[in-house]
C-alpha cells in the first residue's frame, strides 16, 4: 500500500501543522495537546462549539473550524478518539463566557473521552452541554448495541449549530437546535474498497474484487450486508430505502440531500449517485430544497459514499443558508 | 506482610511489564471484534505510567500511587479504555485515600470502587461482554474470601482467578456495549479484550503480593 506519509507515527501532527499553515487566515493550531481553533477564539459572549474524534475523516472536523461553524476541532490519532486533555484544552480555548457545546459522534471511545473532558471543564467552571450524533440507519438502535453511529450527518449538525451560536443563541438554545437536527437527519453508506490505517499498514477489512459492503461505517466497521457489485442506481436505492423509511420522510417534506464521498470516489460518480437519489426523492413527493455533494466525512482512501437526508423547516433552512467561512465550507461572506 | 505504597508501586510496575508482554495478544483479540488498538493503547498508557512511577514521593500512600495511574491513563490511553481504566483507578484511589497499609477490607473496598467506576463511566451491566464481566466476579470473589477470613494474598488470588474465569466466560456472549456490539451474533466465540486486560491487571496484583 502506497501512502504519502513520513513516519506513520507523525501522520496526525504533520497533517495538523500543514492544515494550520494552509489556513492561517482562518485557524490557529496547538501542537501539544493537538487541537485547532478559529483564529479569533474565544469570541466573547458567543457559545463555543467543539467537535472532534479520530483522524482520517478529513475535512471533518478541522475543515469546519471558522466563523459560522466550529470554534474548535480536536483530532485524535487515526480512527481513535482524542483523550480528554486536548478536548479540555480546546474547550477552555473557545469559552467566551457563554458556555461550550460538544458535538460528539456516537462511538464509545468518543463519548467517554468527551464526557470525561466535560466533567473536568465543569470542575474548572466552564459550562458544557453535549449532543450525540447518531444518524447511521445501518446500525440497529436498541438496548443491545452501543447505538447508532455518527456519520456524515454530523457535518449538517455542526453547520446549523454553528449558525445558531453565531446569531447569538444561548447554550441551551444552541443545544436544542443541534438536537433537532439530530432528530431529523438520517444517513447510510456503502464501501467498494477498504481503507488502510497508516500505522497498521494493512486493510482494516477485505472485500473481494466484485463485492461491496452495504451500511459501512466510517472506520470500515461492518454494515448490514455484503453483496455483489451492482449498478449505481440499484446501490442508491438500497441506501435510500432504509433512510427514508426510518423517520419516515413523507410526501411534502422539504429536505437537504447530501451525497458524501468516502475519500476514494471520484466526483463524477458522486453526481451519478446524486442524480438517482434526487430522482427517488422526487418520485416520493419529497422536495430537495438544499444540496451538498463532495468529500466531507471520509474514511481515508476508501472508495464508497454515503447518502444523508435532513428534513428541513424554515428555521433550519435559514441557519443552513447563514454565512460560513471554513476551509471546507464557505459561503455568504 | 503489609500491602502499602511499595506494593502499589510494584503492582503497577509489574502491570506495565504484563501489558507490554501481552500487547500483541490484546491487539489480536481486539482486531477480531473491535478496532485492533487495545494492546497498543494499554501498552502506551502503562509505559507513560512507568515513566512517572519513580517520581512518586517516598511518603506517598497507595491511594496517591493509584491517583497518578488514573490521571496518566486518562491522558495517554485514548479510545474507550482510557476513561474506563482512568475512572476505575481514580475511584479506587479515592476509596482508600486515607489508608497507609491495605488490609483485606481495604482491598475489597478498592476493588469494589474500581468496578463501580467502570460501571458508572461505561454503563455496562454483567453479561454485556465488557470489562465488567471480569471485574464483578473478581469483586464478588474477593468479598467472599475476605468474609471467610482469607489473608490479603488469598483475597487478591481469588479476585484474579475469578477475573480470568470471567474473561473466558465472555467468549460465548453477544456484545451489547462498545464497538463489538455492531457485530451482533458475529461477536460470539471471541473473548472481550477489555475483560482480558482486566484479568491481566488483577493477576499482576496477586503475583506482586506473592513476591512481597
Amino acid at each position: 500500500m502506497k501512502k504519502l506519509v513520513n513516519d506513520p507515527k507523525n501522520v496526525v501532527n504533520e497533517a495538523v501543522a500543514g492544515f494550520g499553515a494552509a489556513h492561517a487566515d482562518l485557524v490557529r493550531v496547538s501542537a501539544d495537546p493537538i487541537f485547532i481553533v478559529r483564529k479569533d477564539a474565544p469570541v466573547a459572549g458567543k457559545v463555543g462549539i467543539v467537535s472532534g474524534g479520530g483522524s482520517g475523516h478529513e475535512p471533518m472536523h478541522g475543515g469546519f473550524v471558522g466563523p459560522g461553524m466550529l470554534d474548535a476541532a480536536v483530532p485524535g490519532p487515526v480512527f481513535t478518539s482524542p483523550t480528554p486533555d486536548p478536548i479540555l484544552a480546546a474547550t477552555k480555548a473557545v469559552d467566551g463566557g457563554a458556555g461550550v457545546l460538544h458535538i460528539v459522534k456516537n462511538y464509545t471511545g468518543d463519548v467517554l473521552n468527551f464526557e470525561t473532558a466535560a466533567d473536568l471543564a465543569a470542575a474548572d467552571g466552564v459550562e458544557v452541554r453535549s449532543v450525540l450524533v447518531n444518524d447511521d440507519v445501518a446500525v440497529k438502535d436498541s438496548l443491545y448495541t452501543a447505538g447508532r453511529r455518527g456519520v456524515a450527518g454530523t457535518v449538517l449538525v455542526e453547520k446549523i449549530a454553528g449558525a445558531a451560536a453565531d446569531r447569538g443563541d444561548d447554550l441551551e438554545s444552541v443545544a436544542l437546535v443541534a438536537e433537532r437536527v439530530i432528530g431529523q437527519v438520517r444517513s447510510m453508506g456503502v464501501a467498494l474498497t477498504p481503507c488502510v490505517v497508516p500505522h497498521a499498514g494493512q486493510p482494516s477489512f477485505t472485500l473481494a474484487e466484485d463485492e461491496i459492503e452495504i451500511g459501512i461505517g466510517i472506520h470500515g466497521e461492518p454494515g448490514r450486508e455484503r453483496i455483489k457489485l451492482e449498478p449505481a442506481d440499484a446501490i442508491v436505492d438500497r441506501l435510500l430505502g432504509p433512510i427514508l423509511d426510518d423517520i419516515p420522510f413523507v410526501a411534502g417534506d422539504k429536505v437537504l440531500l447530501l451525497v458524501n464521498g468516502m475519500g476514494g470516489t471520484p466526483q463524477v460518480e458522486l453526481y451519478i449517485v446524486f442524480r438517482r437519489a434526487a430522482e427517488v426523492l422526487a418520485e416520493r413527493g419529497i422536495e430537495v430544497t438544499r444540496t451538498l455533494v463532495g468529500n466531507f466525512t471520509t474514511s481515508l482512501e476508501m472508495q464508497g459514499m454515503s447518502i444523508t437526508v435532513l428534513k428541513l423547516d424554515d428555521e433550519l433552512t435559514t441557519l443552513w443558508d447563514a454565512p460560513v467561512q471554513t476551509a471546507a465550507l464557505r459561503w455568504g461572506r | 506482610m503489609k500491602l502499602g505504597a511499595t506494593w502499589a508501586k510494584a503492582w503497577i510496575r509489574n502491570s506495565a511489564g504484563v501489558m507490554s508482554e501481552h500487547r500483541i495478544e490484546l491487539i489480536d483479540l481486539d482486531r477480531e471484534i473491535g478496532d485492533g488498538d487495545h494492546g497498543e493503547n494499554m501498552d502506551r498508557g502503562f509505559q507513560a505510567v512507568l515513566a512517572k512511577l519513580d517520581a512518586v514521593p517516598a511518603e506517598a500512600r497507595p491511594g496517591d500511587v493509584l491517583k497518578m495511574v488514573a490521571t496518566t491513563l486518562i491522558s495517554t490511553v485514548g479510545g474507550a479504555a482510557g476513561p474506563l481504566y482512568g475512572t476505575a483507578f481514580l475511584k479506587a484511589a479515592i476509596s482508600i485515600a486515607d489508608e497507609t497499609d491495605l488490609d483485606g477490607a481495604a482491598l475489597v473496598t478498592l476493588l469494589t470502587a474500581a468496578r463501580d467506576g467502570i460501571v458508572l463511566r461505561g454503563k455496562a451491566e454483567s453479561g454485556d461482554k465488557t470489562m465488567v464481566d471480569a471485574w464483578t466476579p473478581a469483586v464478588d470473589a474477593a468479598g467472599a474470601a475476605h468474609a471467610a477470613g482469607a489473608d490479603d494474598l488469598a483475597i487478591l488470588r481469588a479476585a484474579a482467578d475469578a477475573a480470568e474465569a470471567g474473561a473466558l466466560a465472555t467468549e460465548p456472549l453477544v456484545a451489547r456495549k462498545g464497538r463489538a456490539s455492531y457485530l451482533g451474533e458475529r461477536a460470539i466465540g471471541h473473548r472481550d479484550p477489555g475483560a482480558q486486560s482486566s484479568a491481566l491487571l488483577l493477576r499482576a496484583a496477586a503475583d506482586t503480593a506473592a513476591e512481597a
